[in-house]
């Protein structure tokens, strides 16, 4: 909407209008226009008005006139369309916006995200194909970067890399994916070999690092990631946890995120953690939305 | 989706109805009138005024022509759906649940709430196609149930009535006699009231809901169980999208507890499900308190939702909703 004031007073006279004053001027106003709808469903509506100053405005409406979709309407309901207003929408008045157009764009939002299986939520289920499927993707040398061929601590480099600055939870959660490793080591079978393993391993990979990931916000400035894997223990096995920390200040940003070994066990800790008080702030506990790339 | 939010009603909504080609939509709320909005822009087009009581139920004709209404001022109402003109009363001594027309707009059967010792019943009216004939009389009562009947609809040919209700028993009647055809197997029945149910497009099978958090859809002709949805709210509210495999399942906590937790532990979404697989497909969220009823347009291409924060929420699919794979 614009509105131009045009400043000329026409033959109205500033001393005159205020002697009049509310009194009704509507008719040395020009009428009311209204163009269009063009092709483009242009609509223009042009009034004129008297402001508290008492210059004369116009007041142009631009308003685009849409058909929500191309409907085939049937002759009846063509009809319909114009039949006139009853009840209470007769004196309905032209602020009381009954109907409004929802300002936030809602999403059919998927449970899971599109192309994942509901069998591959069953297999987190299962605990030890998940931690034999899971094994692949974490056996990931922190030391040297090679992927899927050795765990951290037999890293046959390790003594030539500069041990690295590891919280207390990564040997934690390394442990916890030997100990898994051991229990299937016995009848190992290369990922490439094992059932399900047609898919592309790359980007099965990179989601299922994703996968069970909950979210904690509100966290306290204090909240470490030793604190978070403390609280997130109870629940089950935390393969991850990760603490924000604003990289200028060192302060923690309030927010970390934890991955579960098995989803059930991230659900539990979502209902039982979601509005818990944690150091004087209530911790909101989520699944974390996969990063859309 | 951006969907469109209609708040004509003060009070919860109760019940949404389409007319046959989708033009229309009606809606029910515990305020006393029911309401007509455009279903394209969702524009309010009137008010039907003149019950005294929580409107529970409505049903258009075919023709778009005639409104009836079921209110808990214990009286049906049948309306003129362009005017608004109230055409005849039926009145009954307690509070009317339930209306559905028969095939051919020429039957209407309505329950009655058990209430002050009365018991639930159900009955079917007569419709005269010119309203100052209309008498009140019943063409047939049934009673048997315990508890409120929360739905009765017309099965094929209406030949059959098909009822739901608190005692969480789905059953056949046969709609000449008046006898009891069949009554759902309790072993894979619902565990708790049913609060609603809705016919495919075609009248072969139906939906129900009920409080035991899950839904079931029956044979219309056998009665026998065909798939169960199961969800982890109370389901208020079903629909079936009469275009895709779709079933919709509207709910959330109960309306009392609403206040006292977080807005996020409701689950106040509409949840879509894959008719066949059973399987989830998403959910839409918006409304502050449980769904109290849902509708879909006749040309599946868009459905709305009441709630018991009073609104409508009309949404039109986006073009990608047509597309989905599971």
């Amino acid at each position: 909407m614009s509105v131009d004031i045009s400043a000329k007073p026409s033959k109205l006279r500033w001393g005159e209008l205020d002697e009049d004053d509310g009194e009704d001027l509507d008719f040395l106003l020009p009428p009311k226009q209204v163009i269009g709808p063009d092709d483009n469903g242009i609509k223009k509506v042009i009034e004129y008005k008297f402001n508290d100053d008492g210059n004369k405005i116009k007041i142009t409406t631009t308003t685009r006139v849409r058909k929500l979709a191309k409907a085939r309407l049937s002759k009846r309901a063509v009809e319909r369309r114009n039949w006139p207003k009853f009840g209470d929408a007769v004196h309905e008045d032209v602020g009381s916006r009954l109907t409004m157009v929802s300002t936030e764009e809602i999403l059919l939002e998927r449970p899971r995200a599109p192309g994942t299986k509901a069998d591959e939520a069953k297999m987190a289920g299962d605990n030890l194909a998940q931690l034999g499927k899971g094994g692949a993707v974490l056996m990931v040398c922190r030391t040297c970067g090679k992927k899927g061929d050795h765990w951290t601590s037999r890293c046959p480099y390790k003594d030539l890399a500069q041990p690295p600055e590891t919280f207390i939870d990564k040997p934690a959660a390394t442990e916890t994916a030997m100990a898994a490793s051991g229990a299937t080591k016995g009848a190992y079978v290369p990922p490439s070999m094992r059932a399900g393993a047609e898919r592309t391993t790359g980007s099965d990979m990179r989601r299922r690092n994703e996968e069970n990931s909950v979210r904690v916000t509100n966290l306290s400035e204090d909240t470490r990631e030793p604190d978070l894997l403390e609280l997130f223990r109870t629940f089950g096995h935390v393969s991850r946890v990760y603490v924000a920390i604003d990289q200028k200040t060192g302060v923690s940003r309030g927010f970390g995120f934890v991955n579960f070994v098995s989803k059930e066990d991230a659900e539990r800790a979502i209902n039982k953690l979601n509005g818990y008080g944690y150091d004087n702030l209530i911790l909101r506990v989520e699944w974390a939305t996969p990063r859309s790339n | 989706m951006r969907p469109i939010l209609m708040k004509g009603h003060e009070r919860p909504l109760t019940f949404l109805k389409y007319n046959r080609e989708g033009d229309l939509l009606f809606s029910c709320a515990k305020d006393h009138n029911p309401t007509v909005w455009f279903a394209d822009n969702g524009e309010r087009l009137g008010t039907y005024r003149g019950h005294n009581g929580a409107v529970w139920c409505c049903d258009v004709s075919r023709d778009s022509m005639l409104l009836i209404t079921a209110s808990a001022d214990q009286s049906v109402k049948l309306w003129n759906v362009q005017t608004g003109a109230q055409l005849f009363t039926f009145n009954f001594n307690s509070p009317a649940r339930s209306v559905d027309f028969s095939v051919g707009d020429k039957l209407a059967v309505i329950t009655t709430d058990p209430f002050m010792g009365v018991t639930s019943a159900i009955n079917v009216k007569s419709i005269a196609e010119d309203p100052s004939q209309q008498s009140g009389e019943s063409v047939l009562t049934i009673t048997g149930p315990t508890g409120r009947i929360n739905r009765a609809v017309w099965g094929s040919l209406n030949k059959t009535i098909i009822s739901a209700g608190e005692d969480s028993v789905v059953r056949i009647w046969d709609s000449e006699t008046g006898k009891l055809l069949k009554e759902s197997d309790p072993e894979v029945g619902h565990k708790k009231p049913i609060t609603s149910l809705t016919k495919s497009a075609d009248g072969s099978h139906f939906l129900t809901g009920s409080l035991d958090k899950s839904a079931k859809l029956w044979d219309t002709r056998t009665l026998t169980l065909i798939k169960t949805y199961a969800t982890e709210r109370p389901v208020n509210a079903v629909t079936m999208s009469p275009l895709l495999d779709h079933v919709v399942l509207g709910g959330g906590q109960d309306a009392s507890s609403v206040t006292t937790t977080d807005h996020r532990a409701g689950k106040f979404e509409a949840k879509f499900y894959d008719k066949v697989l059973q399987e989830e497909i998403g959910g839409v969220k918006g409304h502050f308190g449980p769904i109290n009823a849902l509708a879909f347009n006749p040309d599946g291409k868009s459905f709305s939702s009441g709630g018991e924060d009073g609104y409508v929420r009309l949404h039109h699919f986006d073009p990608d909703y047509f597309n989905i794979k599971i």
